[in-house]
């Protein structure tokens, strides 16, 4: 049974190398993929089924005992994770045809894309720090892939910083990794965790904390470390940009969340009060780069940061409430952030133009779009009854339960301002004077672009008009994450 | 010897950041490459360095080497190495199709 947990990173990885070898003939390559991703999203619900049944599955790779092998540990949180990021991979591939060129299509898109998905689900499931940077590493090959499918000049520009940053990143996180294997003597999480219990020089391990903290701040995107982030999302094609949006930026609040509740729980007064004041600043800087541009996507890609200071608030914050509400907006975000860049990136090819001055008036030629915008936007901003709320409304009410304040005055005026942000897309986009459209003959395609979306979105609804469904689980999960005990004892079996 | 190694991997991560810093493109993926260098050995140094004794997994065995760090350098040597020649190819693509190799020039603010 446990040997369930690698199924969501074996299947798309074998996906992606079988699709290599049928590239040039983009039908059947285009029914074939879409075929996977279903199938696969499909093995990964029933496998979500059986660990919501039955608790957490713990694979032990090649047998090798927990402390000494790899463990691939598939818990709810992983497994809801996955669940989501396998959601918006069919919606992804649904929406890649449309977007695509034919020859760009040809050039590995598939491939690229299903090992993409197989290393950010690996990255959810595994349990021993090095494998999180091996993941962290597959996933971000396929997406220097990706950013310069298309090898446009932009793109190219792009592309170099963006897999700089990365590097640069990733090899601070081996050289963290080091530190940690010489203060604690293992890379097992669940180890870890409990050696830190028992290390005497907790400043050290505070050291590594703060070092590993800034290592996933970097791929999250927090306050001083996101100027990397907008330009290189929006350079690549639509439905890449999509799926970083949705996916890349979320491996690196997981990573946070995991090991600062489970690892580093020791020294919550300094590291977590740390996090309460970057999540303000990252709020307060994405909405101000939202609202400084014109260009429709940059607006989209800016949007990721404030999400990220929401989700950083409620690891910050630290009680049980403010944690779900973390989750909560995880999986939300997740699947929001896939829709608008869809939503965005089909805007920009009905108008012809990313420029919101140059455009007006596209409701009266798209109005699914238009309205899928509108409702997208309403989500994003947290109204009632949609998703974006009740991950809010619990990040809030953790925040008062706590008595921090201002991060709760910041969090609200920032909602309200990224309402502002997207309802400028809307207003100067596609209300006004009915114009000319620009480009007739895209009209068709246009349309046929908004249904992936319109699906993610009728999901993300769901999600919040359905959330007493959802929440039990969602709750269950946060109280298992604020006790590191059940994590450690399910891995190590003691 | 594990002062060496530290100093060593020290020097690695200082000329690398001062290459990283540069601004031809050639330069800055030399210093990722130092860089990636400093990071395995300070991986190996951490690990505590001993001579002459195999890894085992017997119980009793005193005198050992840790396999750990080792199993954990080559990866990450397998890592870097891909990483690196895609940067070269990649930084090849834009230099040539940009037309230039300096960072300064390669800002730039038009978006298609």
């Amino acid at each position: 049974m446990s040997n369930l947990a690698v199924l969501p990173i074996l299947l798309p990885l074998l996906a992606g190398i079988f699709v290599a070898f049928i590239h040039k003939k983009t039908s059947i390559v285009r029914t074939v993929s879409k075929l996977i991703a279903i199938v696969n999203l499909l093995v990964v619900g029933w496998v979500f089924f059986q660990v919501q049944q039955e608790g957490s599955i713990v694979l032990e790779v090649g047998s090798w005992s927990a402390p000494f092998g790899i463990v691939l540990v598939g818990d709810l949180l992983a497994m809801t994770l996955v669940l989501t990021t396998n959601i918006i991979a069919v919606a992804c591939v649904f929406f890649a045809p449309q977007s695509l060129s034919d020859k760009e299509e040809s050039f590995y898109f598939y491939s690229f894309f299903f090992i993409l998905i197989s290393g950010v689900s690996g990255a959810f499931l595994t349990g021993d720090l090095f494998n999180l940077f091996v993941f962290f590493e597959v996933l971000l090959m396929a997406s220097y892939g990706l950013i310069v499918l298309g090898n446009g000049k932009a793109q190219l520009r792009e592309s170099i910083k963006y897999v700089l940053i990365n590097l640069f990143s990733s090899m601070l996180f081996v050289t963290t990794i080091a530190f940690l294997y010489s203060v604690v003597g293992t890379v097992n999480m669940a180890q870890v965790a409990q050696r830190v219990q028992e290390v005497e020089q907790q400043g050290v391990l505070t050291t590594i904390a703060i070092l590993f903290f800034f290592v996933f701040a970097t791929k999250a995107a927090v306050f001083p470390l996101y100027y990397w982030l907008p330009r290189p999302y929006i350079s690549p094609n639509p439905v890449v940009s999509a799926l970083f949006g949705a996916l890349l930026t979320k491996v690196g609040v997981y990573s946070i969340l995991r090991t600062f509740t489970l690892i580093f729980n020791q020294e919550v007064p300094l590291t977590h009060t740390l996090f309460i004041y970057l999540a303000a600043f990252t709020m307060i800087f994405g909405v101000v780069g939202a609202l400084s541009t014109n260009n429709i996507k940059l607006i989209v890609a800016y949007n990721i940061i404030p999400a990220v200071g929401f989700m950083l608030m409620g690891i910050g914050i630290f009680t049980e409430v403010s944690i779900s509400g973390t989750i909560y907006y995880l999986v939300h975000d997740m699947i929001i952030k896939g829709v608008l860049f869809i939503l965005v990136g089909a805007t920009t090819y009905v108008a012809g133009t990313s420029d919101l001055r140059k455009m007006g008036g596209l409701i009266h030629h798209y109005p699914v779009l238009g309205w899928l915008m509108f409702i997208a936007s309403l989500v994003l901003a947290g109204i009632p009854p949609f998703s974006g709320f009740i991950g809010k409304l619990q990040l809030i009410r953790g925040g008062l339960g706590q008595e921090e304040i201002m991060i709760v005055i910041v969090a609200l005026i920032s909602s309200l301002l990224i309402l502002f942000s997207m309802m400028r897309i809307f207003i100067r986009g596609y209300w006004g004077e009915k114009m000319d459209i620009p480009i007739p003959e895209r009209k068709k395609k246009g349309s046929r672009m908004a249904w992936p979306a319109a699906g993610l979105l009728t999901l993300s609804v769901l999600l919040g008009v359905g959330a007493e469904l959802f929440f039990p689980t969602i709750e269950s999960i946060a109280q298992y994450l604020m006790d590191p005990e059940i994590y450690i004892d399910s891995v190590l079996k003691e | 010897m594990e002062i060496i190694m530290a100093v060593l991997a020290g020097l690695l991560f200082t000329t690398g950041v001062y290459n990283l810093l540069q601004k031809q493109l050639l330069r800055i993926i030399i210093g990722t490459a130092l860089i990636s260098h400093g990071a395995h050995l300070f991986i190996l140094t951490m690990g505590r360095l001993k001579t002459g004794a195999p890894p085992v997994l017997t119980e009793g065995v005193e005198n050992y080497t840790d396999p750990l760090p080792q199993a954990l350098i080559l990866t990450s040597i397998v890592i870097s190495f891909g990483v690196t020649s895609l940067l070269l190819v990649l930084a090849y693509r834009a230099a040539k199709i940009n037309g230039t190799d300096n960072m300064e020039q390669l800002r730039g603010n038009d978006y298609e």
